[in-house]
């Protein structure tokens, strides 16, 4: 379980996250959605260790991240733009990932057979298009047994067969008890595969919902919802 | 361990720019024609310290910040990936710092074994390994500071600049206009804080050229003789490698990507 308590993060005066409280149990596929800028993907990269707050902390497994980097084992992180090191070809980026992380039995190659991996494994990640870097991203992510898998924006530039792909790969995670936490604009997509929703704006949690989802519904009310916050919030920022 | 692997990547990813083997070969090139052209061993000797002492700081500072801020997506990676900081950070900057003393190896002190010169080619890698990785803290410091990197190479082109060319001017006129004064611990306290004037006191040193001391190397003598002198000056000299990626190190522990 991630556990946030109490962290800010400033960008000078013009942007601050602020979470209180925020618990993130496993088993769950949980989204944070939010007009740009909200703050989704800094609270991922606090998670990761990638961006220090000022202030709070966060515990994986009731164990304070501040400093650790074994946690990380537990973590598989697909980013919103994949930035790879552009001379490094996908072969080198999938060995030096196997090679830091800890060694396992049986790795899951289903993304990377069904994304055509091994057709892309010698050209450089410079060379490789926005979705096919997106695809070998994805193909990385889930191919530890990983407890914890943190998705920014994963069906941006994907084509949508291969989102159909990565969204029954996110459901078979799930099943498996496993913690999804993902990022989107898309609210089919979160009415699709979430069983909790949390909106952010302006750095803070204005919404934070668990069971949308009556069975056997469509996903109407949470849609109707979405819009509503969207409708809102984001006009009043753009302006 | 991992610092091991980190370091393993960070080198071979260096290696495979091309830029420390151009450098190894316009060096060796430099060097040779240098010794082969020049009739005097003593004059080339100060062309090639020269050399060593203005140029090796220069490049370092340029190629380990440019090198830092192309690389900003590998180190992106390391940190999602169960690495510490630490690791990331000591695995760049002996990578950066051994790399480029490998070119400086080939491209300068294997002419000067060549041709003979061996005792003081031990004295130029000496200095020179120093100046490298002192420089290196330096680029890593400013450009984990600083994420424009026309801004950050700016800053370090000044820093160079204040180091090789403005420091000796500061002392020239400390000298001027103080030269009633007795000086000689406020020489030697202003010239350590000059990694080129300790590299260059160093080697001058050892060598016994007293000609070629200048001000503050005649201090550093008069003060602690030739064998006290060399060993104050190493001392300064790695205490000048600590602190810069000390600086560095901290600054990239709490770096946001």
């Amino acid at each position: 379980m991630i556990s946030v308590n109490g962290i800010v993060k400033s960008y000078g005066k013009s942007f601050t996250l602020e979470i209180d409280k925020l618990e993130l149990k496993k088993g769950l596929v949980i989204t944070l959605m939010g007009p740009n800028g909200s703050g989704k993907t800094t609270l991922l990269k606090s998670i990761l260790g990638l961006v220090v707050p000022e202030k709070g902390g966060i515990t994986v497994d009731g164990k304070n991240i501040s400093g650790e980097s074994d946690y990380r084992n537990k973590i598989c992180y697909m980013p919103q733009s994949s930035p790879f090191p552009p001379n490094l070809k996908a072969r080198e980026i999938i060995s030096i990932t196997k090679d830091i992380r800890k060694k396992q039995e049986n790795y899951d190659y289903e993304l990377y057979e069904k994304f055509g991996i091994e057709s892309i494994l010698g050209k450089k990640a410079g060379a490789l298009s926005q979705g096919t870097r997106q695809r070998l991203s994805a193909a990385l992510a889930f191919m530890f047994d990983s407890e914890i898998v943190v998705l920014d924006e994963p069906t941006a530039g994907l084509d949508p067969y291969s989102s159909e792909i990565l969204k029954a790969r996110i459901i078979k995670l799930k099943k498996a008890g496993k913690l999804v936490l993902l990022t989107t604009h898309i609210v089919n997509e979160v009415s699709e595969l979430s069983d909790r929703l949390v909106f952010m704006l302006d750095g803070k949690i204005k919404v934070d919902r668990d069971s949308f989802r009556s069975p056997g519904g469509n996903g109407k009310e949470f849609r109707e919802m979405v819009s509503k916050l969207f409708m809102e919030n984001e006009p009043a920022k753009n302006i | 361990m991992n610092l091991r692997k980190i370091f393993k990547y960070f080198f071979s990813d260096i290696i495979r720019s091309k830029w420390i083997p151009v450098y190894a070969v316009l060096l060796f090139a430099l060097t040779s024609g240098i010794i082969y052209f020049s009739r005097d061993g003593q004059k080339a000797l100060i062309s090639l310290l020269n050399i060593a002492l203005y140029l090796v700081p220069l490049l370092c500072l340029i190629f380990g910040s440019v090198y830092n801020y192309n690389s900003k997506e590998f180190v992106e990676m390391l940190l999602t990936q169960p690495v510490t900081r630490r690791s990331v950070f000591m695995g760049q900057y002996l990578s950066l710092g051994l790399s480029q003393t490998a070119s400086f190896v080939l491209g300068m002190i294997l002419p000067l074994f060549i041709y003979d010169f061996s005792i003081n080619a031990a004295l130029l890698l000496a200095a020179g390994i120093f100046l490298i990785f002192i420089f290196n803290g330096f680029a890593l410091l400013v450009s984990n500071m600083i994420n424009d990197k026309v801004k950050g190479v700016g800053i370090l082109i000044a820093v160079w600049l204040f180091f090789a060319v403005f420091y000796d001017g500061l002392m020239l006129f400390m000298f001027y206009y103080f030269a009633d004064y007795p000086l000689e611990k406020t020489t030697i306290i202003a010239s350590s804080l000059n990694p080129v004037d300790v590299a260059r006191t160093f080697i001058m040193l050892r060598l016994d050229m007293s000609a070629l001391f200048g001000y503050t190397g005649a201090v550093f003598k008069k003060y602690f003789g030739s064998g006290a002198g060399i060993y104050v000056s190493i001392l300064i000299l790695h205490l000048w490698m600590i602190v810069p990626s000390l600086f560095a190190r901290r600054k990239f522990r709490k770096k946001d990507f």
